[in-house]
């Protein structure tokens, strides 16, 4: 009986998964086509086993298991097409087949104990019930296939147990086959299949990069945002059906694992916004239907279940709210945590364009920003020649008066006009002027880079600033730009790039460690019992993947580093980037708080930044709190001043010792 | 904002125009939107929706135009592009007579504009000229409309300290919107791109004459008047230094003929300097 059943349920759960299967992918390519490149199939089992695979071992007890499961799952289900369905039975491959149901069932039992009280981050629902179809596939592949290598044949041969156990394999094929085609939990090995191999951001991935021995941080490899068309028909995505059909791709890949949810800042502070519920609205929106369905968190504060959506529907506000697009502060640890490598910051950034481009509904203080950008290039709306009013009693060169080339162009970014980062930056120019660099700034030549005005959806007016700022820099020379605004640091060195503006970039932090590598800057040793943690900018670090410069000023400054617990590419956002804070959806913690929770958890008794937004956050935590500076002020303050400089430097400097 | 009421068939008919102008931003002086003419057509969005029609005498490249026409969205119904008359002028001319006619052939009946351009002359008199010579009424200093239908508008007016005074104006007519008018909505680059500037064409701008007559001079900023009170009570120097200067020994004069109360203005800028001395001959001439 078992021998004539057996093929029949595999090839009808195989042709039933695959007539789902050609209905999913008419779904995605509702999406904006864009041309086919099939030959990146190929790429996908690398990308599988060694990028996706990198990800997911950051927790290696949950890598393990799903090795054991989907591992044993490929290899079981491979095996029993042969051995099974077209009746190859052959005791080797019975062997080989009872193996891999077996490591199969191992992976599965760990799931199951995970599911006992699984984790808020997780889903339920089907996906609770995936964890026993895992097990009812492989203990029901497991015995079927018992008498193949001739144990136990007279007892499964017929009755009422070969009937259990049918239905036990009928329900795992009915879970793995048929529901990975038509929408199941094992939907995500489908469509991450093809994700994997036709990602948006192949620059992610090792096999786009020659040289994989060099280390470079994964994440940060591709994190510009991608222009857009001005000239198209609409700007950004109003429904489902407006982004490109990988993107759509990419959000049915999604495994609920809620690990972007666990790291989102704007989730932990209570503003309603969830990663991993919005990469499930985007599904809702693409298959059509009301979120009801949805076993996980919601948007804090926010009912699950009242929202709908279709492919051809306007997304804002029946889907999603605009509060929960304006909450993000881009801060990309949701992308750098998910294993499935979704872009979640794409996502958003092309649904806020929509609302800024087209229903000019930018939240008031980002729209306030905007218009003073379109008439004075700073976000402030002040008189872009006060940029270097603070600079008055700095002898600090002008790029204008050096036609033939400065070394460094210092950009000092709109934190010029903030008193608080003037100390910065006065901090850093009293280091360029002891180190003897060749530096310049543009003055009021210098726009706003475009940065806000971007992550606010605004494209049109960063095209605009992007093309004056290039127009501005073809001007002049210079080897490169340094700058210690990591905005600033992002946009010119990576964003600009596709508008014709190639330079060399590097933020402060990174210029000072060379500084001090070539033994330019002589520092008295720190006071000692002082510890110091330092805070990652988003903007320096996960899109940057500049880790190590910072720390290594630190360590030439002789202070103690006590690491908070998230640091480095886990780091925490301040809460002011991407437009947030002038978005500033209320939740029911404030970002910069929870950060100096962090801070204080290590007992520092200052918190080094580098960004004018870190600082400007973090300095608005109500005292008492460890105190915040700025790398540079930290530099500067340590400098011991060489004997043989200029006089004229000197006094000119003398004023800003004063550590405020 | 309080959405203004008005009957459905009225504001089928209603041609409602705002005239909009270059403005120059306080800082960096560059072209946008002006802020009282901004308001003017939010305050005709509101009125009469995507079928609010603009105007502008001037130069058809001045970057305020699409910044205007990017304020149609949002709007009820089918929303499409705003639309915008350009009537072509050099900045010499003269826009009275040629808006006067553009408004008649038009046929609009509510009119609405700031009280004065951000440059150029300035001089806020715009309005009242078109009124004389379409020979319409003209109110200003509108804060919101608040009713519309028939023959005539109900317009909140401005007036110093947030005092408001309700007026009920015949149509057609032109509304100068004050800045105390609710914020203009955000400008977006989708719908700027595709409002439509026409260019009016038959028309012949003719040269200001009177103004090509002035004489011209940089203006100086003039010292404020300080008010010095003495009290030891922190309140009222408090309300000394907060109060709007209140106009103090007016006369609020009713019931007079037009003449009468032109006369009344002259004798009172004559009193302030403002004229010159009484000549014989100039009695009587001016009744504006
Ligand atoms: S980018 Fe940051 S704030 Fe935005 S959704 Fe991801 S984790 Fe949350
Ligand atoms: S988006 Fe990624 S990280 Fe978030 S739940 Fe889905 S798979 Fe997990």
């Amino acid at each position: 009986m078992l021998q004539t059943l057996l093929p029949i349920l595999i090839f009808a759960a195989l042709a039933v998964g695959a007539a789902g299967a050609v209905r999913r992918i008419r779904l995605w390519r509702q999406g904006r086509r864009t041309p086919m490149r099939w030959h990146r199939l190929v790429l996908m089992p690398k990308r599988y086993l060694n990028d996706l695979h990198h990800v997911v071992a950051r927790d290696k007890a949950i890598a393990h298991t799903h090795v054991a499961t989907a591992g044993g799952f490929v290899a079981a289900m491979a095996l029993a097409l042969v051995v099974h369905g077209f009746g190859w039975r052959n005791p080797i491959l019975g062997g080989l087949l009872l193996a891999a149901s077996l490591c199969m069932f191992i992976g599965a039992l760990a799931v199951n104990r995970r599911r006992i009280d699984p984790p808020a981050k997780l889903s339920k629902g089907p996906w609770q019930r995936l964890s026993k179809s895992l097990l009812a596939y492989s203990v029901g592949m497991f015995l079927v296939s018992l008498p193949l290598v001739g144990v136990a044949p007279t007892v499964l041969g017929g009755g009422v147990l070969a009937l259990i156990l049918l239905a036990l394999v009928a329900w795992g094929l009915a879970e793995m086959l048929i529901g990975m085609g038509w929408g199941g939990p094992m939907k995500h090995a489908f469509a991450g299949t093809f994700h994997l191999a036709f990602h948006r951001r192949p620059e992610r991935f090792d096999d786009q990069h020659r040289d994989v021995a060099h280390d470079v941080h994964r994440g940060s490899r591709s994190t510009a945002l991608f222009p857009l068309d001005l000239t198209a028909k609409t700007l950004g995505v109003e429904k489902p059906a407006d982004f490109q059909w990988e993107q759509l791709l990419g959000f049915d890949a999604c495994v609920q694992c809620g690990r972007c949810q666990n790291v989102c800042p704007a989730y932990a502070a209570g503003q309603p916004l969830n990663p991993k519920k919005l990469i499930q609205d985007m599904v809702v929106g693409m298959a059509g239907g009301s979120d009801a369905r949805y076993a996980g968190s919601g948007y804090p504060g926010i009912e699950v279940g009242k929202h709908h959506g279709g492919p051809s529907d306007a997304i804002v506000p029946q889907l999603v709210e605009a509060q929960t697009l304006w909450a993000c502060t881009t801060c990309r640890a949701c992308v750098e945590e998910c294993p499935m490598m979704i872009e979640h910051v794409d996502a958003i950034v092309d649904m806020r364009r929509f609302i800024t481009l087209e229903r000019g509904e930018t939240p008031e203080k980002g729209a306030a920003a905007i218009d003073n950008l379109i008439a004075t290039d700073n976000p402030g709306g002040l008189d872009n020649a006060s940029r270097l009013d603070w600079a008055a009693d700095l002898d600090i060169p002008r790029i204008q008066q050096r036609p033939e080339g400065v070394d460094v162009l210092l950009w000092l970014g709109d934190g010029a006009f903030d008193m608080r980062n003037q100390r910065t930056l006065r901090a850093l120019v009293k280091i360029l002027h002891a180190a003897e660099v060749d530096f310049a700034v543009l003055g009021d030549e210098e726009r706003d880079s475009g940065d806000v005005a971007r992550r606010l959806g605004d494209e049109a007016t960063f095209q605009r600033l992007a093309e004056r700022n290039i127009a501005t820099l073809s001007r002049y020379r210079f080897q490169r730009i340094v700058t210690a605004d990591p905005h600033s640091f992002h946009v010119l060195g990576r964003e600009y790039g596709a508008f014709g503006g190639n330079y060399v970039v590097k933020h402060h932090s990174t210029f000072i460690a060379e500084l001090f590598d070539a033994g330019r800057l002589s520092v008295k040793a720190a006071e000692p019992g002082e510890t110091v943690t330092y805070h990652d900018p988003c903007y320096l670090g996960r899109y940057n993947g500049e880790f190590a410069a910072p720390r290594q000023v630190l360590a030439a400054l002789g202070v103690e580093v006590a690491e908070m617990e998230r640091s480095g590419y886990r780091s925490r956002c301040c809460g002011g980037g991407g437009g947030a804070a002038l978005s500033d959806v209320p939740g029911k913690a404030r970002i910069p708080d929870m950060r100096m929770e962090d801070v204080r958890e290590t007992g520092a008794t200052t918190v080094a930044v580098a960004c004018p937004q870190c600082t400007a956050m973090l300095e608005g935590v109500v005292e008492p709190r460890p105190q915040v500076k700025d790398l540079a002020e930290l530099v500067a303050s340590a400098l011991v001043e060489p004997a043989a400089a200029p006089t004229a430097r000197n006094s000119s400097e003398a004023p800003e010792e004063v550590p405020a | 904002m309080t959405q203004p009421e008005r009957s459905a068939s009225v504001a089928g008919e209603a041609r409602v125009v705002a005239l909009v102008s270059s403005g120059r931003h306080p800082v960096s002086g560059r072209a946008g939107r002006a802020r009282e003419d901004a308001r003017a057509v939010e305050m005709g969005l509101a009125l009469a929706g995507a079928s609010l029609h603009l105007a502008h005498a001037g130069d058809a490249e001045d970057a305020a135009l699409p910044e205007y026409l990017g304020m149609f969205h949002g709007l009820e119904g089918a929303g499409g592009p705003g639309e915008l008359s350009l009537l072509p002028m050099a900045a010499g001319d003269d826009a009275v007579p040629l808006l006067a006619s553009w408004l008649e052939a038009y046929g609009a009946n509510l009119v609405l504009t700031g009280q004065r351009a951000e440059c150029g002359e300035g001089s806020g008199l715009l309005p009242y000229l078109l009124a004389e010579r379409l020979g319409w009424a003209v109110a200003t200093g509108v804060a919101a409309i608040e009713h519309y239908a028939g023959d005539r508008v109900t317009v909140l007016q401005a007036l110093p300290q947030g005092q408001r005074r309700r007026l009920e104006v015949r149509l057609p007519c032109l509304l100068c919107v004050d800045g105390v008018a609710p914020m203009p909505r955000q400008s977006a680059f989708g719908p700027s791109r595709r409002g439509r500037v026409e260019a009016v064409a038959n028309i012949t701008a003719e040269p200001d004459t009177l103004q090509a007559a002035w004489q011209w001079q940089p203006a100086r900023a003039r010292p404020k008047r300080l008010k010095v009170v003495k009290s030891t009570n922190a309140r009222d120097r408090f309300k000394a230094a907060a109060a709007k200067s209140a106009a103090s020994g007016g006369q609020v004069l009713t019931d007079l003929t037009p003449d009468e109360a032109a006369q009344k203005l002259i004798d009172y800028l004559r009193a302030e300097k403002v004229l010159p001395a009484v000549q014989p001959g100039d009695e009587g001439q001016s009744s504006a």
